[in-house]
């Protein structure tokens, strides 16, 4: 049977499916961080917000362990995206 | 991924020099070729780095080395079979002092002279180039269309790939942790899965590659220093097509064909102590080079900064070659900022000077024996 799910986007700031993300995972990209390095998600405006969650679950799924051991990935600042010319004023504003 | 004990090369570091060597050497017919990467393929300073390629140099090899990589990655993604993001949209290099652009102009009839096409160009068509850039500060610019970057973790990947094609094994999570030497040849390495008895082992580690080296009993004058970046949200093309660059403005900056603007510079202080942190400073720093050269820019947003670290040697140019006292020890290293746009053509020569004793493209020069014989090759075109 066809998996409907393959077609449903996972990343939607860089539009990337679950078909993707599994394709990867399978060739061995099982790390939250490297199928942000191959496919971008968790790059786009949001840093992950949306996708995060639901390719770690892809991620224990593959591997067959817990959610719990799972590596996040990394996070960075400015966390919120923050216009150049806010930053550019400096800190003293 | 199964683990065996021996191997014919062992390649340590996972980043572009570490892929490419090990891909070229399967490519020249090597069976059983082993890269450990200490965390992830593209982790390291490959996946952290600005992404440029170019040929605008100052020295006559840089020039050679960046002709060849402007060609290699002209064809790069056909012989991979995996696109790596190429995008040619050249470099403009800006002079705000007399000085800088007289070396500028030289660099220019030492290109031209070397086949290699750049113009000095004007304000009015440094504007064209890159429209809305303020510049009236700078007092000459010089513009290659071919210069460009490529994606670093594409073409990381896409060498991954066509290494496991070739019968390269990968090994990730897995560091090096002692290099075996039996009497002055290197017989392979200790790391935290096990052994690996191999009769070539290169060192590929990028900003640990001296502790690398030291492993096996070779020192080398290599340092790390820390630099950082910022990349904006993705907005509509044109706002800085060519890659922006400056060595007395120091920065550089290039909006991706993905519609992101990537900015960095040269650090205050050069930070030199294996972190990888981002600072407040060269946010607000950065963020002031940006609106300033690009005004209509500041309602742009900052999605994310990070560092990475260049393994810099005394001169700025790389060290390839086969130790001296460990047949069998090569290194790969010590690109100082450069090993992105080099590794697929260094990575090549260092594989055939190991296969077929001789490379295409000249790498004898860059042996560490030049700094204890105090042949520096000193490069002028750096940030």
């Amino acid at each position: 049977m066809e998996d409907k799910t393959k077609d449903i986007i996972v990343c939607r700031c860089e539009e990337v499916t679950m078909g993707e993300v599994r394709e990867w995972i399978a060739k061995g990209y099982d790390t939250f961080d490297e199928l942000k390095r191959l496919l971008r998600v968790g790059m786009g405006p949001c840093q992950g917000r949306g996708c995060r969650e639901i390719i770690m679950r892809e991620i224990s799924r593959a591997k067959g362990i817990p959610m719990a051991e799972v590596e996040p990935g990394t996070f960075r600042p400015p966390v919120k995206p923050v216009k150049l010319g806010v930053l550019a004023k400096g800190g003293d504003n | 991924m199964t683990w065996k004990t021996t191997a014919e090369a062992v390649v340590i570091g996972g980043g572009i020099n570490g892929v490419s060597v090990a891909y070229n050497l399967a490519k020249l017919g090597m069976k059983d070729v082993v890269v450990l990467e200490k965390n992830t393929v593209c982790s390291g300073s490959t996946g952290r780095c600005g992404a440029g390629i170019r040929a605008q140099w100052g020295t006559e090899m840089n020039c050679r080395f960046g002709l060849a990589c402007v060609q290699k990655f002209e064809q790069l993604s056909e012989e991979l079979g995996m696109d790596v993001g190429l995008n040619q949209s050249g470099y403009l290099m800006v002079a705000y002092h007399q000085s800088e652009f007289e070396q500028l102009q030289k660099n220019v009839a030492l290109q031209n002279s070397l086949g290699y096409m750049t113009k000095i160009v004007s304000h009015d068509e440094a504007r064209e180039i890159c429209p809305g850039v303020a510049v009236d500060d700078a007092i000459g610019f010089t513009f290659n269309h071919r210069d460009g970057h490529a994606d670093p973790f594409l073409t990381t990947f896409a060498y991954q790939e066509a290494g496991k094609r070739l019968g390269v094994t990968f090994h990730k999570h897995t560091e090096v942790t002692g290099i075996k030497v039996k009497s002055d040849k290197v017989a392979g390495v200790t790391t935290t899965r096990g052994d690996i008895d191999a009769p070539i082992v290169i060192n590929a580690a990028g900003p640990y590659s001296q502790f690398v080296a030291k492993m096996a009993g070779v020192e080398i004058p290599n340092y790390s220093e820390r630099h950082e970046i910022i990349i904006t949200e993705p907005v509509e093309p044109g706002v800085c097509p060519p890659m922006l660059m400056s060595f007395s403005g120091n920065y550089y900056l290039q909006q991706r064909p993905h519609g992101s603007i990537i900015g960095g510079c040269s650090p205050e202080g050069h930070p030199a102590d294996f972190t990888l942190g981002a600072t407040w400073d060269f946010l607000e720093h950065m963020s002031r080079v940006f609106t300033k050269l690009l005004p209509r820019a500041k309602g742009i947003r900052v999605v994310r900064q990070w560092s990475g670290l260049y393994n810099m040697t005394p001169d700025r140019q790389p060290i390839i070659c086969e130790a001296d006292n460990v047949k069998g020890f090569y290194l790969t290293c010590g690109y100082s900022g450069h090993g992105f746009m080099f590794g697929p053509v260094t990575g090549e020569a260092l594989a055939q000077h190991i296969i077929l004793g001789k490379s295409d493209i000249p790498i004898d020069m860059l042996h560490y024996r030049r700094f204890a014989e105090g042949k520096l090759l000193i490069e002028p075109a750096v940030v």
